[in-house]
């Protein structure tokens, strides 16, 4: 069950905490009214506060305060009423103040819960805190040979970092919590979750320990890891790194690593090593946030339903699986893709379809279920054909080929190509009993006690009647008939 | 203070200090050292922390772009540009 890592000497657990930085969704930056769109032509979205120009202050965004609070009551945290910004002080070229805005001593929410669904059950990991601080500019190093370029476009966007407890143990847990928190603040509508364009990006500290060991030992800080699969991978080799410096004699250094994804593995940033002194201080241009607990309330009053509380749901009123439906709530527009589709009736049917027969069209096409080719209600009416017995499942699989390459209404698809389910008794028993006289052989070995002969009769049926023949009546008339 | 200190400020500050300025400034330093250590006498046990001098809310602004979209005027004073005109600042390479 545990994820161990075999020594030498023994097993060694690996503990991990994440600080995940989320892009904050708001038209304007935290403190300027310059744009947040990714993408756009460099420095185009830069007010004079964001470039430093001397003598320039800072004004806070509303809405960047609304969200960090929302984030926060989605993590079931304490919103903290009183919050300062502070400088954290640090040069780098695109960073033009010098420092950058964030909070430290007094952040705007405290601690809450993160519950991860693992295949054995459950999971409580704490988050310890959720900041607001502004992003730094970008740096391309690649563009000239003697010279870095610096777009400060993303340049005080606003960020919530949300730091996990040490409570992770494994990379599979460590996945688990990006998806799920991912997923939160994607339901929430305070971040847009994209990792590709840098929405959601992670540093991880990974430090490992004999097991049955109480105390941590030192971390070392993985930087900016940008999709799922990398976090789980770069903790992977970083704790066998680890295991293997205390196994050689040696000890581990608390500094910063970059994980190198083409060859799956971390290395020291060793230029980094003497930059861990930010000397904060309280921002002399800003006031420390105040808020009303009834500002709290109002944001809380228009929670949307959450992918834990909407899982629950699932499992309660549509009586799905706990694994079906966590992978429909996993993301937002599929769980109301799915709710759509179960409006057809059999629900269970609907998350098969969507979980099985859709997912595999979407993931071999590498579409979203935004893009997806087969709308919910058309989907929705051919999970009603198989309900009300007009096709079975496996004519259903071809109507939904052509739905998926060609498109149309699968009652029309069914129509056309006359695919309609023959359920008619008077012809399934004029079928059977036309191969019952034409194989009187295989007809006599059931009746000497070879059943396995039903297989192949039914099989015979089938291709006559090129699928559409109702397998449970034939299975039912066969047995009439030959016994 | 010691030399060390005062160097070790400096190069967080990326100041330039020469080792004669060293020996002043570590002088002066610990001047005020001593004197924020007289305040540190102050009994402050229970006295909220003054982050203005008028009691007042923060400001905030409503959520609408209305700045930027001027990539010439924040490029005025950058010491440098790409060849090709783009609007990036550019700065001698910064090795990660």
């Amino acid at each position: 069950m545990s994820y161990l890592i075999e020594g030498e000497t023994g097993d060694w657990e690996v503990v991990i905490g994440l600080e995940v930085h989320a892009q904050i969704v708001s038209k304007a930056k935290l403190f300027s009214g310059a744009a947040t769109d990714f993408g756009a032509e460099p420095n185009s979205q830069v007010s004079l506060v964001d470039a430093a120009m001397p003598g320039m202050l800072p004004v806070i965004n509303e809405v960047c305060i609304e969200q960090a609070v929302r984030t926060g009551l989605g993590l079931n945290a304490k919103i903290n009423l009183h919050s300062v910004f502070e400088r954290k002080n640090y040069f780098y070229p695109d960073l033009p103040q010098g420092y950058q805005i964030s909070q430290f001593l007094e952040p705007i929410v405290g601690e809450g819960i993160i519950t991860l669904d693992m295949p054995e059950g459950p999971r409580e990991i704490g988050v310890e805190r959720l900041h607001m601080e502004q992003d730094a500019g970008k740096s391309l190093h690649d563009q000239d040979p003697k010279r870095t370029f610096i777009d400060l476009n993303r340049s005080g966007v606003a960020l919530m970092e949300i730091v996990s407890k040490p409570d992770l143990r494994s990379p599979a847990e460590a996945g688990a919590y990006m998806r799920k928190l991912r997923a939160i603040v994607r339901y929430l509508g305070t971040c847009d979750g994209n990792m590709e364009q840098g929405s959601l990006r992670c540093d991880a500290n990974v430090s490992v320990r004999p097991t049955g060991e109480k105390e941590l030992r030192t971390r070392a800080e993985i930087k900016n890891i940008n999709s799922v699969r990398f976090v789980m991978a770069a903790i992977e080799y970083e704790a066998e790194r680890q295991v293997e410096v205390y196994e050689d004699g040696g000890n581990v250094v608390q500094e910063t690593r970059l994980y190198d994804a083409n060859k799956g593995e971390t290395r020291s940033m060793r230029s980094k090593e003497e930059a861990h002194d930010y000397r904060y201080f309280p921002d002399p241009d800003l006031l420390p946030i105040d808020l009303t607990q009834d500002f709290v309330d109002q944001i809380k009053a228009t929670l949307p339903e959450l992918p834990d509380a909407k899982k629950q749901r699932f499992i309660d009123d549509y009586g799905l699986a706990i694994d079906d439906a966590a992978t429909l709530v996993a993301d937002k527009e599929t769980a109301d893709y799915f709710e759509a589709v179960a409006k057809a009736g059999d629900a269970k049917l609907a998350a098969n379809w969507v979980i099985h027969e859709l997912f595999a069209v979407l993931n071999k096409a590498s579409l979203s279920i935004a893009e997806s080719p087969v709308s919910s209600d058309d989907l929705g009416k051919l999970v009603g054909l198989i309900s009300d017995d007009t096709i079975s499942g496996r004519i259903a699989k071809d109507v939904f080929e052509v739905m998926v390459t060609e498109g149309g209404d699968p009652a029309d698809i069914v129509e056309d190509k006359g695919l309609k389910q023959i359920t008619d008794t008077g012809e399934i028993e004029a079928m059977i009993d036309a191969l019952i006289a034409d194989n009187p052989e295989q007809a006599q070995q059931y009746r000497d006690g070879n059943t396995k002969v039903t297989g192949w009769f039914v099989g015979q049926i089938m291709k006559a009647s090129e699928g559409k023949a109702n397998p449970q009546m034939v299975n039912e008339l066969l047995k009439k008939k030959l016994g | 203070m010691d030399k060390a200190t005062v160097n070790n400020i400096a190069k967080l500050a990326r100041i330039k200090v020469s080792d004669a300025e060293t020996e002043s400034l570590a002088g002066e330093l610990t001047n005020i050292f001593d004197w924020i250590e007289q305040l540190n006498e102050v009994n402050t046990d229970n006295v909220e922390p003054m982050t203005s001098v008028v009691a007042m809310a923060m400001p905030s602004r409503v959520d609408e772009v209305n700045d930027g979209d001027d990539a010439e005027r924040v490029l005025k004073n950058a010491p440098d540009r790409p060849a090709d005109g783009s609007s990036f600042y550019a700065v001698p390479k910064v090795v990660e």
